[in-house]
């Protein structure tokens, strides 16, 4: 028996769901506007998202980890957006890209909304108009340290609340 | 045909100085009419065999704020003309002036069915009602939405909390109250305010 080398690897539940969490991020097909575009360039075989874990995009709310807030959000559209979060399961992340969604952008208008926070809880901003792929990346890999360092059975909605959302810059 | 050509194939439709050409600073024909005539021309633009205006390309309005009367409401047209007869296509820009203090005018959606959704977007923006619309409502905002953007006198920035809304909880017993309800309506009976609604 002494001879044999038994592969085993010691771990925790809360550190294998946390690695289970962040290593498959699949996003819901949503974009608003010409962030999108570079959002679907982020998932194509030059960016490769797919190194992280994350690039299906699914069409429905409830198969999907991951809303990417990807351009300007119109009052009209707010309603929807947040029913699309709402129907999402636990546990869910939101990642708010480029600046109209994060603070209206250029937009400052009665027609849009400044900042999709009003409306869903914003675990990372990234900033940008439009921010590149490589940037939408970063953000993901800022939401995968964020996911580690969650407890197991935190609510995404709640648990972006307590600490804050994370201001990524470059 | 400039616009003194197309006034004079409108004479007799309407009284005189209901249909004035005017100039415009591009070169295109345009003409105003008074609003209340104003179905009564169209309808001579489209059917008068030199003129056959059928395709009315778009209308939109414009707010000269201070000034009285307050909006003016274009209509484009095109005629397609018919080729080989000597008879070129066509372009003409009526002109609707439309007072701040009663901004209303009758409906053109009865001679161009194409018209309905450019009324609704021009009373959405501006606020101008069309008398005699089949279906006057928002078409871009929020149907709850007050104010009309696109007028002068409209704030710009608004800082107010946008609207969302919590979602439906229903217990079993009015879902399946919800479900009887709208086979009930399917079938004909009045039973439309039935429905449990939670806002």
């Amino acid at each position: 028996m002494s001879d044999i080398e038994i592969p085993v690897l010691t771990t925790t539940v809360t550190k294998m769901v946390q690695w289970a969490r962040r290593s498959s991020i699949w996003p819901v097909t949503f974009g608003l506007a010409c962030c999108a575009i570079e959002m679907m360039a982020m998932s194509t075989s030059r960016y490769d998202i797919a190194r992280f874990g994350a690039e299906v995009f699914r069409g429905s709310p409830r198969q999907s980890d991951l809303m990417i807030v990807a351009g300007r959000l119109s009052r009209k559209m707010a309603p929807v957006l947040r029913r699309i979060y709402d129907q999402m399961p636990e546990p869910k992340y939101v990642i708010s890209m480029g600046a109209c969604a994060s603070v209206g952008g250029v937009f400052d208008n009665y027609a849009l909304v400044q900042g999709v926070d009003q409306i869903v809880p914003v675990d990372v901003f990234v900033p940008g108009c439009p921010p590149r792929p490589e940037s939408l990346i970063y953000g993901i890999v800022q939401l995968q340290r964020k996911i580690d360092q969650q407890a197991l059975y935190e609510l995404s909605s709640e648990s972006s609340r307590v600490p804050g959302p994370r201001v990524i810059t470059g | 045909m400039d616009s003194q050509q197309i006034a004079d194939a409108l004479r007799g439709v309407a009284p005189e100085g209901a249909v004035e050409p005017v100039h415009a600073a591009d070169g295109m024909p345009t003409l105003a009419i008074a609003r209340e005539l104003a179905p009564t021309v169209c309808v001579a633009l489209r059917d008068r065999p030199e003129l056959r205006f059928v395709l009315a390309c778009d209308i939109t309005a414009v707010d000269y704020l201070p000034r009285e009367p307050r909006f003016e409401v274009l209509v484009l047209l095109a005629s397609l003309g018919l080729p080989g007869l000597g008879d070129a296509p066509k372009r003409l820009r009526l002109k609707i002036r439309v007072p701040g203090s009663d901004p209303r005018m009758p409906t053109l959606s009865g001679v161009w069915a194409a018209m309905n959704w450019g009324e609704r977007e021009v009373y959405d923006l501006f606020g101008i009602h069309f008398d005699g619309h089949p279906d006057l409502r928002r078409i871009l905002m929020p149907e709850d939405w007050e104010g009309y953007p696109a007028r002068k006198d409209y704030p710009v920035q608004i800082r107010m909390t946008p609207k969302v809304y919590e979602p439906l909880q229903l217990t079993p017993q009015e879902f399946a109250s919800n479900v009887q309800a709208d086979r009930d309506r399917a079938k004909g009976a009045p039973a439309a305010d039935a429905r449990v609604r939670r806002e």
